[in-house]
C-alpha cells in the first residue's frame, strides 16, 4: 500500500509540476495575477508531494518490503538500518527521487523566501523550476520508477553493494545534490531575467545568495567524496578524474566563475550578459552529468545500471532545457544594455580574466572526458583519457588563477593601480618564494612541482593575511569580507595539502609476518597478528598494527578484510591514523603463507588539509551569505522598483 | 622528514630487539617501482575504470607479471608501451599518444586558452568604446533617476 | 555582433550530435588491434592428448577459427551450442583454447558440453591470450589461410553473429587463395 501512496504522490507532483511549469509563466507573460499567484502554492504543493513519495520509499526500505523491486535489489534485512535508509538513494531510480526532492525543496525555499520579490519575477522563477521538475518527474514516472512491484516477492533482497556500506554514503549524495541540483536555481532566476526582459542589478541580488548556497553544498559534496574515496578504496588516492567526479566538478568550477562574475554585476552592473550564460552554464553541466552517469555512454565506477531507453530520454531532455535556454539567451541577451564602464587593467577586467580561465579550465575537463566518445563516435577507434592528461593539463590551466587569487582583491574597480598594488604585494611575493624554497627543502628535498605549489600556496595565504590585516585597521569588517577571504585562504590550505602529500608520500608493499615491523615515513608499525571477527552482515579478518614514532607508542590501527555475505569478492577497509600534520595508513592486502599477511602500509603528510581546504572554502560561503546586507538590500531595491512602478502607472 | 627517518634507523639499529624488518613483498623493488610507475598509466582491461597498478583482477596480475618479465629482459618504457598497445590497442594507455588524432586534445586547452584571451582583449576594447558612446544618455537618465528619488523622499 | 550570441548554440548542437552517436556504442568494448596482422606465433601442449602440441603454423593455408574458452567461464556456456553446431556444418576447422584452466576441468567441461573443436590447445598461464589481446572470455578469432587474423568476436558468437558476420566472412575467405 505505502509503495502505491509514494507512487500516487509522484503521479500528482508531476500533475502539479505541470501546473507550476504553464500558467504562472503564461500569466507572467500576458499580466494575468490570477495565474501568477498560482506559483508559490504549487511549489509548496509539489515539495509536500515529492516529500511524501520519497518518505514512503524510505518506509519501504525500512520495513524490509521486498515485494518492491528496487528495494529488493539494493538492501535487505541484516543491512543495518543507516544504510537500509541510505540505500534509497544506492541505486539509480531511488537517487532520481532524490534528485527530484532536492529540486523540489530548492523551489520550495525559493517561494517561500521571495516575498519582497516582483510577484511577475516570482512567478517566472518558480515556473522555469517547475518546467525542470516536470520533464524529471516524466523521467521517473516512465522509465525509471523506483515503486515498481516484484511479483511473486523474494524472501530477502540482494543487498547493497559492501562498498557503499558505509556512512559516507550517508551524507555524499545528499549534500552532492544539494549543490548540483541548487544551482537549478541561479538556472530559474537567469531564464526568468531573459524571459522578463529585466537583466539588471537586482536580478544578480537575487541570484547571489542562492548561487552561493548551491556552491557551499557541492563543494562539501565534492570534499565528501574525494575523503570518502580516500579511506575506502584503499588505495590511498583522493581524486582519479573519474568520468562522474568530473560531472561534478565541472559545474563547480562553472559555479566559482558565476559566484564572480554575480558579484561583479551586482556591484558594477556590468557582465550581465556573461553571467546569465555561466548560470545557464553552470546548471546545464549538471544536467550534462546526470545524463553522463545514468546513459551508459561512458564507463566509470559510479556509473548506475543503464538501459538504453533511459539515455535517450535524458538527452532528449537535455537537449530542450539546454537548447531553448541557449536558444532564448541568442534572442534575448544582445538586447541587454550594457554595465559600467571599466578600464583594460581594473578589477572587473581581472576577475574577468578569472572567469575565463575557470572556463578553458572546464571546457577542458569536459574535452578529456568526452574525447574517447568523440573518437569513437566518428568511427577513429577506442582511446582512452585518464588521470596523466587531466593533471598534465588541467594544474598549469589553474596556476594562473591561484596567481590572480591573490592580486585581484587589492585591484580596484573601474581603474586598477598597477604600481599602487605591486606595492602592496611585494611582501607576498616575497614570503612565495621563500615558501617555494624552503619548505620542499625541510619535507626532504625540492621538487619543481612542490617549489611551485607552496609558491602559490604561500603567495595566497600572505596575501590575505595581508588584506585582512590592512583592512582591520580602517574598523571592523562585514562578515562577508571575512568570507571571501576565508574562502580564498582554503584554496591556499588546499593546495599545500595537494603539493606535500603529492610530493613526500611514502608507501610500501610489505609481507608481514606476526611481530614484524615496517617504518614507513619515520613511523614504525608492528603487526600483532588477525584475528576473525564477525560483524552484522560480514565476517572479517582483523588485522592488529601498533605504530609508533620515535620510541613512542602511538595508535593501534585495526584494518580488515571483509567478506560480506551477500558478495564473494572480499572488502578491504582500510586502518587510518588521521593527523594534522600526516596520515598513517595500513590496509591488508592477501594472506600468504604461515599467518603471513601482505600489507601495504603509507605515509601520507598533510594529506587532511586537502579537505580542511575544502572546509575552508565552504565556511567562507556561509559566512558570505550571512551578510545581513544582501537582505536588508534586497528589500529596499524591491521597495523602490515597487515605487518606482506605482509613480509609472499614476 | 628523510633526516628523522636516517636518526630513526640508526636508533633502531641500536635497539635491535629481535623483531623483523618486514620484507618487502615484491621480489625485486627496483624492478617493482618501474613496474608501478608504467602500470599506473595504464588502465585495466576488465575493470575498466582502475588502472591496472591498481586493480585486483587476474589479467591485471598476469599483465604486471608480464611487465615485470619484460623490465627485467632489458625492455625500455617505450617498448615496454608499444608490448601493451600492440595486443590491446590505445584503449590500455591512460595517457593518450600525440597523433593526428589527439591533437586537439592536447593542444585544445592551450589553444583555447589563448583564444579566451583574445577573445577578451577584443571584447573589453570594443565595449569601452561603446560604453564611451552611450555615457551620455546614462547620465541623462541617472539625473531623472536622481529627481524621482529625490520627490519620493518628500 | 548578434551572432556571437548564437555560439554557446550551436556548440551544444555538436555536443548533442556526439551523444546521441555515443549512446549506440559500447564504451567497454575494446576493438583489437590485431585485426589483418599475422597471428601471433604460439607451440602450446594439446588438452587431450597432453604428449602432442599446436601451433598456429599447423593451420598454414586453411581459414580456421579459434576460440578461447574456460571451464569456469558462465558465457562460454551459453556460447557452446552454437559452437557444437558449427562444428557439426563442417564449415572450417574450430579450434579451442583453454585459457587460465586445468586440464581435468577443461576435459570435464567438454565432455560435459560436448567437444566442438578439432583440437584444443591449453594456455594454462594465459601468455597465449596476452599475446592475442584477451581480456574476456569467451572471445573467438578467424584466421585466413595465410595466417592472418581477419576477425575477432568479443564475447560469446550470437545467432545474429554468425549469420550476419561470420558465415559470410568464412566464405569470403575460402574463396581468396
Amino acid at each position: 500500500m505505502i509503495p502505491e501512496l509514494g507512487h500516487f504522490a509522484l503521479i500528482l507532483a508531476a500533475c502539479v509540476a505541470l501546473l507550476l511549469s504553464t500558467l504562472p509563466l503564461l500569466g507572467a507573460h500576458q499580466g494575468r495575477r490570477e495565474w501568477l499567484v498560482l506559483a508559490r502554492p504549487a511549489a509548496q504543493a509539489m515539495f509536500l508531494l515529492v516529500s511524501v513519495s520519497i518518505a514512503a520509499l524510505a518506509w519501504s526500505f525500512y520495513t524490509n518490503d521486498f515485494s518492491v523491486t528496487y528495494v529488493a535489489e539494493h538492501s535487505n534485512s541484516v543491512l543495518p538500518t543507516m544504510y537500509r535508509l541510505a540505500a534509497v538513494w544506492g541505486g539509480h531510480e531511488g537517487s532520481l527521487l532524490l534528485w527530484l526532492f532536492m529540486l523540489a525543496g530548492w523551489t520550495f525555499a525559493v517561494a517561500q523566501r521571495s516575498r519582497t520579490l516582483d510577484e511577475a519575477m516570482v512567478a517566472r522563477v518558480l515556473g522555469v523550476l517547475g518546467l525542470v521538475s516536470t520533464g524529471l518527474m516524466l523521467f521517473v514516472l516512465l522509465t525509471s520508477n523506483p515503486f515498481a512491484r516484484l511479483i511473486p516477492a523474494v524472501e530477502e533482497g540482494r543487498d547493497l553493494n559492501p562498498m557503499l556500506q558505509d556512512p559516507g554514503l550517508v551524507f555524499h549524495p545528499p549534500l552532492l545534490y544539494m549543490g548540483y541540483v541548487g544551482f537549478s536555481v541561479a538556472f530559474a532566476f537567469a531564464i526568468a531575467a531573459l524571459l522578463s526582459g529585466r537583466l539588471d542589478a537586482a536580478w544578480a541580488r537575487w541570484s547571489r545568495p542562492w548561487t552561493t548556497l548551491a556552491w557551499i553544498f557541492l563543494t562539501l559534496g565534492i570534499m565528501l567524496g574525494s575523503w570518502w574515496a580516500y579511506y575506502t578504496l584503499g588505495w590511498g588516492g583522493w581524486w582519479f578524474w573519474d568520468p562522474v567526479e568530473n560531472a561534478s566538478f565541472m559545474p563547480w568550477l562553472i559555479g566559482t566563475a558565476l559566484l564572480h562574475s554575480l558579484a561583479v554585476t551586482e556591484k558594477r552592473g556590468s557582465f550581465k550578459s556573461w553571467t546569465v550564460l555561466l548560470a545557464i552554464g553552470a546548471f546545464s553541466l549538471s544536467l550534462l552529468g546526470t545524463f553522463l552517469v545514468r546513459s551508459g555512454v561512458l564507463t566509470s565506477v559510479h556509473a548506475f545500471a543503464t538501459d538504453p531507453r533511459r539515455g535517450v530520454f535524458i538527452l532528449i531532455l537535455l537537449a530542450l532545457v539546454i537548447g531553448s535556454s541557449l536558444a532564448l539567451f541568442a534572442w534575448r541577451a544582445p538586447k541587454v544594455a550594457l554595465g559600467g564602464a571599466f578600464g583594460l587593467f581594473s578589477r572587473e577586467s581581472l576577475l574577468l580574466v578569472g572567469n575565463v580561465l575557470l572556463v578553458v579550465a572546464c571546457a577542458s575537463v569536459l574535452l578529456g572526458t568526452l574525447y574517447p566518445l568523440i573518437i569513437d563516435a566518428l568511427g577513429l577507434g577506442k582511446i582512452s583519457v585518464g588521470p596523466p592528461y587531466f593533471n598534465a593539463v588541467f594544474v598549469p590551466l589553474m596556476v594562473p588563477v591561484v596567481l590572480l587569487l591573490g592580486a585581484v582583491p587589492l585591484a580596484r574597480w573601474k581603474t586598477a593601480e598597477a604600481r599602487e598594488m605591486a606595492s602592496r604585494l611585494w611582501g607576498p611575493a616575497v614570503v612565495a618564494v621563500l615558501a617555494g624554497g624552503i619548505v620542499p627543502w625541510l619535507m626532504g628535498g625540492w621538487t619543481l612541482l612542490t617549489g611551485l605549489g607552496m609558491l602559490l600556496a604561500g603567495w595566497v595565504a600572505s596575501s590575505t593575511v595581508l588584506q585582512v590585516a590592512r583592512r582591520l585597521k580602517a574598523g571592523t569588517p562585514p562578515i562577508s569580507f571575512w568570507g571571501m577571504h576565508l574562502a580564498h585562504f582554503g584554496i591556499a590550505v588546499f593546495v599545500i595539502g595537494v603539493t606535500l602529500v603529492g610530493g613526500y608520500q611514502e608507501e610500501k608493499d610489505v609481507r608481514m609476518a606476526p611481530g614484524d615491523t615496517s617504518l614507513v615515513g619515520g613511523h614504525m608499525f608492528k603487526f600483532m597478528g588477525v584475528r576473525e571477527v564477525p560483524g552484522p552482515n560480514y565476517t572479517a579478518a582483523r588485522g592488529e598494527f601498533q605504530v609508533s614514532k620515535d620510541g613512542r607508542p602511538g595508535r593501534t590501527l585495526f584494518p580488515e578484510k571483509r567478506t560480506y555475505r551477500s558478495s564473494t569478492m572480499p572488502m578491504t577497509n582500510a586502518a587510518i591514523d588521521p593527523g594534522i600534520t600526516r596520515d598513517v595508513y595500513v590496509s591488508l592486502g592477501e594472506p600468504l603463507e604461515a599467518g603471513a599477511w601482505a600489507v601495504r602500509v603509507y605515509y601520507k603528510p598533510f594529506v587532511e588539509w586537502i579537505w580542511l581546504g575544502c572546509l575552508l572554502m565552504a565556511l567562507g560561503g556561509v559566512m558570505a551569505v550571512a551578510d545581513r546586507r544582501y537582505r536588508l538590500r534586497v528589500k529596499s531595491s524591491a521597495a523602490v522598483a515597487a515605487t518606482g512602478l506605482r509613480r509609472a502607472t499614476t | 622528514m628523510k633526516r628523522l627517518l636516517a636518526l630513526l634507523l640508526l636508533a633502531l639499529a641500536c635497539l635491535g630487539a629481535g623483531a623483523k624488518d618486514a620484507a618487502p613483498l615484491a621480489e625485486d623493488p627496483v624492478v617493482e617501482q618501474r613496474m608501478l610507475s608504467i602500470s599506473e598509466e595504464m588502465r585495466c582491461l576488465v575493470c575498466q575504470n582502475e588502472s591496472l597498478a591498481a586493480s585486483r583482477s587476474d589479467l591485471a596480475m598476469d599483465l604486471r607479471r608480464e611487465l615485470r618479465t619484460l623490465i627485467k629482459q632489458g625492455k625500455s618504457d617505450a617498448e615496454i608501451r608499444e608490448f601493451m598497445v600492440s595486443r590491446y590497442g590505445d584503449f590500455v594507455l591512460y595517457r593518450p599518444r600525440v597523433s593526428p588524432l589527439t591533437y586537439l586534445l592536447w593542444g585544445g586547452p592551450f589553444l583555447l586558452m589563448i583564444v579566451g584571451v583574445i577573445v577578451l582583449l577584443v571584447y573589453m576594447r570594443r565595449r569601452s568604446r561603446a560604453v564611451g558612446s552611450a555615457q551620455g544618455l546614462s547620465e541623462e537618465e541617472t539625473r531623472r533617476a536622481e529627481a524621482l528619488l529625490k520627490e519620493e523622499v518628500q | 555582433m548578434k551572432l556571437k550570441f548564437l555560439v554557446p548554440l550551436a556548440l551544444f548542437f555538436v555536443l548533442v550530435a556526439f551523444l546521441a552517436v555515443g549512446l549506440q556504442r559500447d564504451p567497454r568494448e575494446v576493438p583489437s588491434p590485431l585485426i589483418n596482422k599475422a597471428a601471433p606465433l604460439f607451440k602450446v601442449p594439446q588438452v587431450q592428448l597432453a604428449d602432442k602440441t599446436f601451433s598456429p603454423v599447423d593451420m598454414q593455408g586453411k581459414v580456421w577459427m579459434l576460440n578461447v574458452f574456460a571451464s569456469w567461464c558462465v558465457a562460454c556456456k551459453v556460447e557452446h551450442p552454437l559452437l557444437v553446431q558449427l562444428q557439426q556444418s563442417q564449415i572450417v576447422p574450430l579450434v579451442g583454447l583453454d585459457y587460465k584452466d586445468t586440464r581435468p576441468a577443461a576435459l570435464k567441461f567438454l565432455s560435459q558440453n560436448g567437444d566442438p573443436y578439432d583440437l584444443a590447445a591449453f594456455d594454462g598461464d594465459g601468455r597465449v591470450g596476452i599475446d592475442y589481446g584477451v581480456y574476456g572470455v569467451p572471445e573467438t578469432f578467424i584466421i585466413d589461410k595465410k595466417g592472418v587474423i581477419r576477425h575477432k568476436q568479443i564475447g560469446p558468437i550470437t545467432p545474429e553473429a554468425l549469420e550476419k558476420t561470420i558465415l559470410p566472412l568464412l566464405d569470403k575467405l575460402k574463396k581468396e587463395t
